[in-house]
């Protein structure tokens, strides 16, 4: 028995073996994580809500399935955190906007009850920006969350909540969704994995839509192989999603333990062109070109690869969410659920909307709100929906084409380190590049994954490297990343980790 | 940071886009959102910023691309018509600003109809 | 504000009218369109709801593929092309009624298209071509309290179901129907009317429109005679009879004549039918503020029914209305004009129902078109809402072949039904309608007759057999009706000769 052991410390895989192994107990485990939340959750804000008395009850359950022998699954009794942006029955679900605040959903999102069925207790809800819209977690109508490498930054956007809470051990596993790089952005910045799955790959049912075409629910966890862990749990075919792919998934935890043996021999990787040079920080470039030289030492043949259509990326993105999103969003009118704002004594239904409306969301959503109403306007659909539908046809065909010659694409998760908060509060367009390398695969419906790739020189702060792989093809994400995570592990002589905060 | 929105493309001849504050206001009508004058003061720049930098779009030759509104090409997702249980009442309007008579309470109705 | 009206000839004279209907058909699934939620009428407030149908955060729909093969079937039985591939899409708009404030429909991409119904006015058929059949969900329902009966206006708040909101609706559109000219308000009744009638043969609703399963706009527009061209339309909401839709398509044409022969035009609006004083009036206009935004419902995948799945589908078809019409008239023994009566009743279906429950063709011709339809007539319903089925007729028409009752008798029977007595046996026990023909008390009435009219009996005794009809009279009227006349003409000679 280690009595002094930090189980917080643990990846979650760790801690499944320690509970197999009978060192601990899921209520120690998950008691040891609610104290770290209850000591740092104060800087760094990464939950909205904090379940204890929830997530002890599930614990003691696990451990009482574990001395009967009835487990549900391999991660049975380690406890998770989720994004707010998914319903949780009985437990608040308010996606960071003050329009939601205080609801709590009569049903389970399917990865959320997923996670019931496999015995992991769930921490509470992370921070987001609202409605996830963001690259900051700085839209969050609950304040923002803070970066726990540099308290004084953003954690990335929208699941900085997610990510913070991983990488300041306040939870083994989280759930993120990832609608232009929600999952692999925060992942990038905090120093942590996250991995946005194949379109298809894992159920939104249950995930309160930002736009329906882009959005995936993925695992944000420390290690390569706890998210392959978590994306087996979570992933697979759901009948109450229409868009779910009604197929296997590949076998993922087998792909990243085989990854981490370090051969990637035959393995073709493309640089995609577009994704990087000048612009970029020259410390988030540094680090993505030892890790690509890693991956060569490791076997793989790496090439330049030229995905055109790219630089349009942003742009077709920023006109399919906002349109998506403005009809998403309707629903939060005040009637059925949610804030309701009578603007006077005897006001109308509509006007009641309208007050409520503008009292309950933000700044960023209404800005979305609006763009994407106009661009599905009658006279502009064609010029800015429908183009922008066709120019998305392209970058898939893009991604077809390099697909062809390599078996995956890397390029830098995010352009930048974690930037100061409030820094791009006031500029959306400086907020939206932060996305500009993570938007095309969500574009494509294709899976990415973000690793750590080290620390930038300029500010010490992480980078992230991402891996870009055909759809369905999830297992190759898990492989390269996994490869890379144990060469730089040994060269670093473990993960990297903030310093404690404060 | 270089301008990334589109930078392969040139500009459009036709000028600045310009989305006026009257059309911020006519749009938020119809998205029934209340913005106040300092509102649409802080939005309209904003949006027109926003809407020139996707404007390069306009410029990538797609006439004869198919458009993309679904990432995956699945057809024909179907469920049999057999009932499942719902929500009780309780839960259906467990959320509910108001609630009278098992229904949910809304402001008056403006309009004959739908 | 009243209408000027222009009489209907004087329409007819300087214009020429331009139909379109919109028919919405609720389908009888068991399920609503998007969610396993029961697809039934009524029911305790908020009882049939899922986080699907109430628009609940995160929730995602998924088709009921029931409901697609019905709109296939009514696509093919409207001699609709069937899409290879279509979508859904999303009708953007704010309502309390509507949980999503958007309506999962179809746009430019209707599952059915480009088909036609030929309908039979007096004898005449009338081609009308269909431009579309698309699916879509129903809303919930309101209702508006606090003010004075129920209505919007003056309502202090009000109260939302979404029981119904969900169920899957077929709207079927016309094209513009043009040439009908006097006739125009006679064949918009006669297509409802049929498409009503091949609706309930393709099973796939209940299709009453006083329940609202079947709901008719329509749309009218005038041009100048011989113009050749269309007018400004309105579209006449919620006109829930076959009647209305004929008295409303005629009011229309009266009224906008008044406005165009004063030199106005018509405003492009929704109007709304008033079933009490038969008149429309204003709803809201048609601006362009009106913008739905429409987009494909990205939480949907396309629908692309195989060309295999469309051809077993026809093979359910029901027989086609015209041959259908023409069989019936071969098996009835319907004269033309008979059956051009049956048609315009619009009970062609009631009669075929009447008599697969065992009357004759006759018998359930002569109870649907007189008796039944003078009393939906005057009680302002379509024939088919009036409230008496078809099987209730047979048995009532079996009781009449028996013996039991005699058509007055009968038709006292019907009072009882419509009156919700019960079972037509069940009414004339209780009503204790049965004829007489127990000899001992009829033979007293005829003898009473006998003794009040003298002068009549002597007649008879002289071998004016025909003046036994006013004997006959006199004991019917003693015996309230309720005696066999058979039997008592039988007694009478009997004692007279």
């Amino acid at each position: 028995m280690a009595e002094n052991t930090d189980w917080t410390r643990k990846t979650a895989a760790e801690l499944a073996d320690a509970l197999a192994a009978g060192e601990t107990t899921s209520v120690e485990i998950t008691q040891a994580h609610l104290d770290r939340i209850a000591a740092v959750d104060g800087a760094v804000h990464a939950f909205l809500h904090v379940d204890a008395e929830g997530a002890l009850a599930q614990a003691a359950e696990s451990d009482a399935r574990r001395a009967a022998g009835t487990l549900l699954s391999g991660l049975d009794g380690v406890p998770i955190a989720v994004k707010d942006v998914l319903a949780t029955d009985g437990l608040p679900t308010t996606c960071g906007s003050k329009i939601l605040e205080g609801w709590i959903p009569p049903y389970d999102a399917t990865v959320v009850r997923r996670l019931k069925e496999a015995g992991l207790p769930i921490l509470g809800k992370t921070n987001m920006d609202e409605f996830a819209m963001g690259s900051s977690t700085e839209h969050s109508a609950y304040g923002a969350t803070h970066n726990p490498w540099d308290l004084d930054r953003i954690p990335g956007g929208s699941g900085g909540g997610s990510a913070a809470a991983v990488a300041a051990f306040e939870a083994p596993l989280a759930l993120g969704t990832d609608t232009g790089g929600s999952i692999r952005q925060p992942g990038a910045v905090t120093g942590t994995v996250g991995h946005k799955p194949t379109y298809g790959g894992v159920s939104r049912y249950g995930l309160v839509a930002l736009a329906n075409s882009l959005d995936q629910v993925g695992p944000v966890t420390r290690t390569v192989l706890d998210s392959a862990l978590l994306h087996e749990i979570i992933g697979g075919h759901d009948p109450k999603d229409s868009t779910s792919i009604d197929q296997p998934l590949p076998a993922l935890v087998e792909a990243a333990r085989q990854g981490a043996t370090g051969d990637l021999t035959g393995l073709k990787v493309g640089v995609i062109t577009e994704l990087s040079g000048d612009g970029w920080q020259p410390g988030v470039m540094a680090r993505f070109q030892e890790s690509v030289d890693l991956l060569v030492k490791a076997g793989a043949e790496v090439v330049e690869v030229s995905c055109p259509t790219f630089v349009h990326a942003l742009a077709t993105y920023y006109l399919i969410l906002p349109a998506e999103a403005s009809s998403n969003l309707a629903k939060f009118d005040a009637m059925r659920y949610g804030l309701r704002v009578w603007p006077h004594e005897g006001a109308s239904a509509e006007e009641v909307m309208r007050a409520s409306r503008d009292a309950g969301f933000g700044d960023e959503v209404k800005r979305r709100i609006i763009l994407g109403t106009y661009a599905l306007s009658s006279g502009y659909y064609d010029a800015y929906y429908g183009q922008a539908q066709k120019v998305r046809t392209l970058i898939s065909r893009d991604f077809e084409a390099a697909f062809e010659k390599v078996d995956v694409l890397v390029s830098p998760t995010a352009p930048t380190t974690a930037f100061k908060l409030g820094e791009k509060l006031d500029d959306p367009i400086a907020m939206y590049l932060n996305d500009l390398a993570t938007i095309p695969a969500n574009l494509a419906g294709v899976p990415g994954i973000s690793v750590p790739s080290g620390l930038a020189d300029e500010d010490g702060l992480p980078a992230g490297f991402q891996v870009l792989a055909p759809a369905l093809a999830d297992d190759r994400c898990y492989r390269v990343a996994a490869a890379l995570e144990s060469a730089l592990h040994a060269q670093w002589g473990g993960p990297l980790v903030p310093k404690e905060i404060a | 940071m270089p301008e990334i929105l589109g930078s392969s493309s040139p500009r459009g001849t036709n000028g600045r886009i310009e989305i006026t504050r009257d059309e911020v206001a006519h749009l938020a009508s119809l998205a029934r959102i209340d913005l106040d004058d300092a509102e649409l003061d802080h939005l309209a720049p904003q949006l027109s910023v926003i809407l020139e930098s996707v404007a390069s779009l306009s410029e990538v030759a797609a006439g004869d691309i198919p458009p993309t509104s679904h990432a995956l090409p699945l057809t024909n997702v179907f469920r049999e018509d057999v009932v499942v249980p719902g929500l009780t009442p309780e839960q259906a309007l467990s959320g509910a600003p108001e609630v009278e008579e098992q229904r949910f309470s809304v402001p008056r109705i403006l309009g004959e109809e739908a | 504000m009243t209408d000027t009206l222009v009489a209907f000839d004087d329409v007819l004279a300087s214009y020429d009218p331009a139909l379109g209907l919109e028919v919405h058909v609720e389908l009888n699934t068991n399920t609503k369109m998007f969610c396993g939620c029961p697809a039934v009428f009524g029911g305790e407030p908020n009882t049939q709801v899922c986080p699907t149908c109430l628009g609940l955060p995160g929730a995602m729909p998924v088709v009921n593929a029931k409901a697609i093969e019905s709109a296939i079937r009514i696509g093919l039985a409207l001699n609709c092309e069937i899409a290879e591939w279509c979508r859904f899409a999303r009708k953007n708009y704010f309502y309390p009624d509507m949980p999503k404030n958007f309506q999962t429909s179809q746009y430019d991409e209707p599952i059915a298209f480009d088909g036609w119904m030929d309908v039979e006015v007096d004898g005449e058929t009338f081609r009308v071509e269909i431009e579309r059949a698309h699916m879509e969900e129903d809303t919930g329902k309101s209702l508006h309290v606090g003010g004075s009966t129920g209505r919007i206006h003056g309502a202090d708040h009000s109260l939302v179901d979404y029981n119904r909101a969900g169920i899957p609706l077929i709207e079927i559109v016309t094209k513009p129907i043009q040439g009908a000219g006097e006739k125009a308000p006679a064949v918009a009744r006669a297509y409802v009317s049929q498409l009503r009638d091949l609706i309930v043969a393709l099973g796939v609703s209940e299709a009453r429109m006083d329940q609202g399963n079947l709901r008719a706009d329509v749309n009218l527009s005038l041009a100048p005679k011989g113009s050749g061209v269309l007018g400004t339309r309105t579209e006449t909401k919620n006109v829930n009879s076959f009647r209305s839709v004929e008295r409303a398509v005629r009011y229309e044409m009266q009224r906008h004549a008044g406005i165009l022969d004063e030199g106005g035009s018509i405003l492009q609006e929704t109007r709304h039918w008033h079933e009490d004083t038969g008149i429309t009036t204003s709803g809201r206009e048609k601006s362009d503020a009106e913008d739905y935004r429409y987009f494909p419902e990205p939480d949907l995948v396309p629908v692309a029914p195989s060309r295999e799945w469309v051809e077993q589908l026809r093979g359910t078809l029901p027989e086609n209305p015209t041959q259908k019409r023409a069989r019936l008239q071969a098996d009835w023994g319907y004269t033309d004009l008979e059956m051009r009566d049956v048609i315009a009743s619009g009970s062609i279906g009631l009669i075929e129902e009447t008599v697969a429950a065992g009357a004759t063709p006759q018998a359930a011709r002569k109870w649907w078109l007189s008796e039944l339809g003078r009393r939906a007539n005057d009680a302002g319903v379509d024939i088919t809402d009036l409230g008496v089925t078809p099987a209730q007729v047979a048995a009532v028409q079996a009781l009449v072949d028996g013996g039991t009752l005699n058509d007055k008798l009968a038709r006292q029977v019907f009072d009882g039904l419509l009156a919700g007595e019960g079972t037509p046996e069940e009414i004339v026990a209780a009503r204790g309608l049965a004829i007489v023909s127990d000899d001992g008390a009829l033979s007293a009435a005829v003898d009473n007759a006998i003794a009040a009219n003298p002068d009549v009996a002597d007649k008879i005794r002289d071998g004016k057999v025909a003046a036994a009809g006013a004997l006959i009279g006199e004991v019917m009227k003693e015996m309230r009706g309720q005696a066999d006349a058979g039997r008592v003409r039988e007694l009478i000679l009997e004692k007279l000769t």
